[in-house]
């Protein structure tokens, strides 16, 4: 039952590849996202590799879901602290990003190296939503699109309370790392180019 | 398993949508988050269930927490005297009990640890091994399982004048077993059961017994984000232990801060281990034989997860 849409797949995939590239779907289920807070008295960081991510060139837009619990930190305290107290991940179990490119050409995509794009869009953390725009790099390499962004994010923005006993321990900005190797999508692929045929 | 799912499921569907786009192809902008979602929630994926108890321990007894992989606990157990002592003893705070303890976390399973009580000056050693963890999800698991086994040497030095019979280093020897059972129920609220078999090599008085069988509850209910509620409580079974003991129950409120957790509590018991606390509490609680304790817990790191 496999092998032949396997093949019917790889069919698709073939015709569409010129364009597709370019103009396609791109996601992954494994990109990165880590984000680390510098402070006086302690550098916390924490890291993350289950962030599941699709960019929709043809179509402008990208969205992120990240599972807060998949964030391991250096020491297990602290990772228990920010999912408990912090980030309330039974409550709130995921942050979301969704938005569109700001004037991008997807077919500069096609010329080597980085892209420098604006990204606007809605972040959900913590249950709270803000609209942001964030700087970010898009790359396409050896037919995967490798997508990049540092962007601050202020605790108190989302409503992540942090105790007086720790203020000095903790930035009240922290900075957000993001990094992704997305694959193309084989049914975007095959949607998004076939109005070129 | 799931790339079988997948592969069954998923490519179709996704061929079916692009069939759909070769239809339309000026489809309506789609809302990629809510298809991202769809595609990454899987009802299949467990979750275990963390913090189902703040420390390694409630009050007197283990909870079914561990330091975690590559953490060192060095945790501070302290005892007063009982409040009933009066003025002439500061209520109790003249009088000190202490247990330190270590605490390394192997695996985030398995833990060993070691403890000194001033209480007839014992060393102990012990094991805690996590068999199952609470999770969520298609085949979840409604209880935690911990396993905890310590052994405990006295050594203080016999008095010979006190005409006590010489005892043997086997003589010197207490063993405690004990399964964990704990289930977070809420964010807020966790209950432990804990039905504990304690083997004494000796015990003072003709009739009582070696083994001694109790079952032990405790509770944890979050008052705020920061500071809980907690309980817990040793019914020793019927059998001879001695008339002038009682069972141990603890009342406590755990304060968390950065880097620790501060457990503050009373009981009616003086021993901080359990060889002490099952079978030889010598305080009635309720006539105010009320030790006022406290337990910090400093973790260190020694080996990064990241």
């Amino acid at each position: 039952m496999k092998r032949p849409f396997f093949l019917l797949l790889a069919f698709f995939s073939l015709t569409a590849l010129s364009h597709a590239h370019a103009q396609g779907k791109f996601m992954t289920k494994t990109g990165r996202v880590s984000f680390f807070s510098a402070s006086p008295i302690e550098d916390i960081e924490a890291q993350n590799q289950q962030v599941a991510a699709v960019l929709d060139f043809a179509g402008g837009q990208l969205a992120f879901s990240v599972p807060i619990k998949a964030f391991v930190f250096k020491r297990t305290l602290m990772q228990e602290h920010f999912n408990e107290n912090y980030m309330e991940s039974d409550k709130f179990p995921k942050a979301t990003f969704s938005g569109r490119f700001v004037s991008f050409d997807a077919a500069a995509l096609a010329t080597a190296g980085p892209h420098n794009v604006q990204v606007e869009g809605d972040l959900t953390l913590h249950g709270v939503t803000h609209r942001v725009q964030v700087p970010a790099s898009v790359e396409l390499k050896s037919g995967q699109v490798l997508a990049a962004a540092t962007f601050p994010v202020a605790t108190a923005d989302y409503n992540i309370e942090i105790p007086l006993l720790v203020r000095n321990n903790i930035a009240k900005i922290v900075t957000v790392r993001v990094a992704l190797t997305c694959a193309p999508v084989s049914g975007g692929a095959v949607g998004a180019a076939t109005p070129a045929h | 398993m799931r790339r079988h799912f997948y592969a069954n499921y998923c490519f179709p569907g996704l061929l079916l949508a692009g069939l759909l786009a070769l239809a339309t192809p000026a489809r309506a902008q789609t809302d990629l988050l809510r298809d991202l979602e769809k595609q990454t929630t899987d009802s299949t994926q467990q979750e275990t269930v963390a913090a189902t108890f703040k420390g390694t321990h409630i009050i007197n007894a283990q909870s079914v927490e561990t330091p975690g992989r590559g953490t060192l606990a060095f945790l501070i157990q302290h005892r007063f005297g009982t409040l009933n002592s009066g003025a002439y003893e500061f209520f109790g705070l003249d009088n000190a009990e202490l247990r330190l303890s270590f605490e390394y976390g192997l695996s985030d399973r398995l833990a060993v640890g070691v403890g000194r009580s001033s209480q007839e000056k014992t060393f102990d050693g012990f094991l805690k091994y996590r068999a199952l963890r609470q999770s969520t999800g298609a085949h979840a698991m409604p209880v935690s399982v911990t396993l905890f086994a310590s052994s405990a040497i006295t050594t203080l030095k016999f008095n010979q004048l006190a005409n006590v019979e010489t005892r043997s280093t086997a003589s010197r020897l207490d063993y405690a077993y004990q399964v964990l059972i704990a289930r977070k129920f809420n964010s807020n609220l966790s209950v432990q059961l804990m039905p504990t078999l304690i083997h004494r090599n000796y015990v003072a008085l003709a009739g009582m017994q070696n083994d001694v069988y109790a079952i032990g509850a405790g509770l944890r209910q979050k008052l705020t984000k920061r500071v809980a509620f907690t309980a817990d409580y040793f019914y020793t079974l019927p059998g001879y232990v001695a008339d002038n003991f009682h069972n141990a129950l603890g009342l406590g409120v755990d304060i968390e801060t950065g880097g620790h957790v501060f457990q503050l509590h009373v009981t009616n018991s003086r021993g901080m281990i359990e060889k002490f606390f099952v079978p030889q509490t010598e305080g009635n609680f309720f006539k105010g034989d009320i030790y006022f304790g406290f337990t910090v817990a400093r973790n260190f790191t020694i080996k990064s997860q990241l």
